[in-house]
């Protein structure tokens, strides 16, 4: 046996995962709550005993990594038009396993110059315009960049014409130039930056983030947690050299405070004649709802999805699922207690899996013009993705995983809208994904046995 | 001396890409840097890609008479997204019917379009027109 241990620092919890990479396994897994005040090698510590006390004695050959501690990967990113450049940025920090504050478009303000400096980020992003085109934006915004001051490191990807001029407006300052988010117009060039955004997160917000007393203990914090989801949902879908994958993918991951989605999926149009609008799509795609949650964002559920539609499904009149609503916003930390706050729960969950896997699919719109009917598809084609995969402690831990992740399925009453038709579902029970993604780095192999051993079927749905 | 760059496109919901994709090889052939947007592009789409690109003028194709319901605007939202010295040229079968083209060009210059040009025409005109108004010496 050669067991390896794999941790995720979280805001809240210290989570553990033991690993044996010589026959593939879990061998077990243990957390430990903590907060940011604890020393992070006590929650370590604590989560490892609980550990062993399920496993026996371990003798680890090796130590593995993410963070998601102190809020994250914080992120400001500024493009210039927003479904262009911004969105490309966000884009960008998204899939780099950032949590975005915010992203601004055109120049900067005043006012938002007073919520920079209040937000404080650990990496800001400064993009805008193509190579060659329009520079004026993202000069000013160095300018405000400049003038609001900080330590934390500037990314610069946006006009290469610009990049010199903005590198000397913010001297003094730790800046990164990268190739062009945006190189041509409707072009999509995110990799460079977000392997910039990877380093700087290795090489400096691990230590800012006090997570260097740990160092001793293991072998590196590699990565941001929703990069270690992503690389281990990649590696579900493709496969590696001797292991196939499960093929395209959808992923869920309903937290207290938002909602997370990835899909792994070329997301072409099925029809060839449709023509696409907007960015193209990255083949691994993150969305994040900040607005979608089950307790800190749930009164966002109720705004996207309506009050009564939630009510309906859950059997319960508006007015009890008003104040159930209430309650669980107040108090983050209350589980269901009986049938009906559990109903109430898993229609909350429902609607939050529905609305955000809509937000993170494209759309295919019928327009007729004088040459008949022309298909325009905007985001990605889900229809034909036929797996699903749920993680999240809001939804593992439900018997009917199923029966709420077929809300993020295709809808008849809207049609418009490209989710997948029909999937089988997987259920993280585990809880491993991220610490799979860990493993990958250096087992592939071993993550992926893992990670198909693990995931649990739940029905296939529709 | 720095390429001039165009954005050009099909607008509206009409779907004829031909004379489009014609005037995006005459122009790249005459030295402009050219955002090609295809058809049934919005006025929005036209704009956000010019403020991006810089672009110098926006060259609106439309082949099926709605031409000048789609274009009706257009310079007034380059002039809120502060492109307000954007060439705005026009071209194609921009109106219903036959109309003298005079009047037609009259009613898109007092809609804001620099230049408007009818059905047929060579792109050596408007390549020529461009040159003139963007000042391009040979």
């Amino acid at each position: 046996m050669k067991p390896v241990l794999l941790i995720d620092f979280g805001s809240t919890y210290t989570k553990v995962t033991a690993a044996d990479i010589d026959s593939p396994r879990l061998l077990g897994t243990a957390n430990s709550y903590t907060t940011v005040q604890t020393d992070i090698n006590d929650g370590l510590a604590d989560a490892l005993i609980r550990l062993e006390k399920k496993t026996g004695k371990l003798d680890f050959c090796a130590r593995y990594a993410c963070s998601s501690a102190a809020g994250g990967l914080r992120m400001l990113a500024s493009g210039l038009v927003p479904e262009l450049t911004a969105e490309a940025a966000k884009t960008a920090s998204l899939g780099a396993g950032a949590k975005v504050l915010k992203t601004y478009s055109f120049k900067l303000t005043e006012d938002d110059e007073e919520e920079i400096r209040r937000l404080d980020p650990d990496i800001f992003l400064l993009v805008g315009g193509t190579d060659g085109g329009n520079t004026d934006c993202i000069t000013h915004n160095a300018r405000v960049l400049a003038r609001i001051g900080g330590t934390y490191p500037i990314i610069l990807a946006g006009n290469r014409n610009a990049a010199r001029e903005c590198e000397r407006i913010l001297e003094g300052r730790e800046v990164h130039i990268c190739e062009n988010v945006m190189p041509r117009f409707g072009t999509l060039n995110i990799e460079p930056t977000q392997k910039q955004i990877r380093e700087v997160f290795l090489n400096r917000i691990v230590q800012a983030k006090g997570l260097t007393q740990a160092s001793e203990l293991i072998s590196g914090i590699m990565m941001p947690t929703p990069s270690a989801v992503m690389t281990a949902m990649e590696l579900l879908a493709k496969g590696t050299k001797n292991i196939p994958g499960i093929g395209d993918l959808v992923a869920v991951d309903v937290g207290g405070a938002t909602t997370d989605i990835y899909s792994v999926a070329e997301g072409l149009p099925d029809d060839p004649r449709t023509s696409l609008k907007g960015l193209p799509e990255p083949y691994i795609k993150r969305t994040v709802e900040g607005d979608i949650g089950m307790r800190y964002s749930i009164h966002g559920i109720v705004d996207a999805a309506g009050l009564d539609r939630i009510a309906e499904a859950a059997g319960i009149s508006e007015q009890r699922m008003g104040e159930i609503v209430d309650m669980f916003g107040e108090n983050t930390d209350m589980l269901p207690y009986d049938e009906e706050t559990q109903s109430a729960d898993e229609a909350l969950a429902s609607f939050a899996v529905r609305v955000a896997v809509t937000r993170h699919a494209g759309r295919l719109e019928e327009v007729f013009g004088i040459g008949g009917l022309k298909l325009v598809q905007t985001g990605k084609n889900l229809l034909n993705v036929d797996k699903f995969i749920v993680t999240g402690g809001s939804l593992i831990h439900t018997k009917n995983t199923g029966r709420i992740a077929s809300y993020g399925f295709y809808d008849e009453e809207d049609p418009t809208s490209l989710k997948p038709k029909s999937c089988e579902v997987l259920v993280d029970r585990s809880y491993i994904i991220a610490a799979m993604g860990l493993l990958s780095q250096y087992y592939p192999d071993a993550a992926l046995t893992i990670l198909k051993e693990e995931l649990i079927k739940d029905g296939t749905s529709k | 001396m720095e390429k001039k760059t165009l954005v050009i496109g099909v607008i509206g919901a009409d779907v004829h890409a031909v004379g489009n994709q014609i005037l995006y090889h005459a122009f790249t052939d005459a030295g402009f840097n050219v955002i090609n947007l295809g058809v049934m592009v919005s006025q929005e789409e036209f704009i956000n890609a010019a403020i991006e690109t810089n672009a110098d003028a926006i060259v609106v194709s439309s082949l099926y008479g709605q031409g000048e319901l789609d274009c009706r605007g257009l310079r007034e939202k380059c002039n809120e997204a502060g492109l307000e010295n954007i060439l705005l040229y026009v071209g194609g079968n921009i109106v219903i019917g036959k109309q003298p083209f005079d009047e037609v060009e009259k009613r898109f210059k007092a809609m804001g379009f620099d230049r408007s040009f009818p059905p047929g025409t060579p792109p050596e005109v408007d390549i020529e027109a461009l040159k003139e108004d963007l000042h391009i010496e040979e």
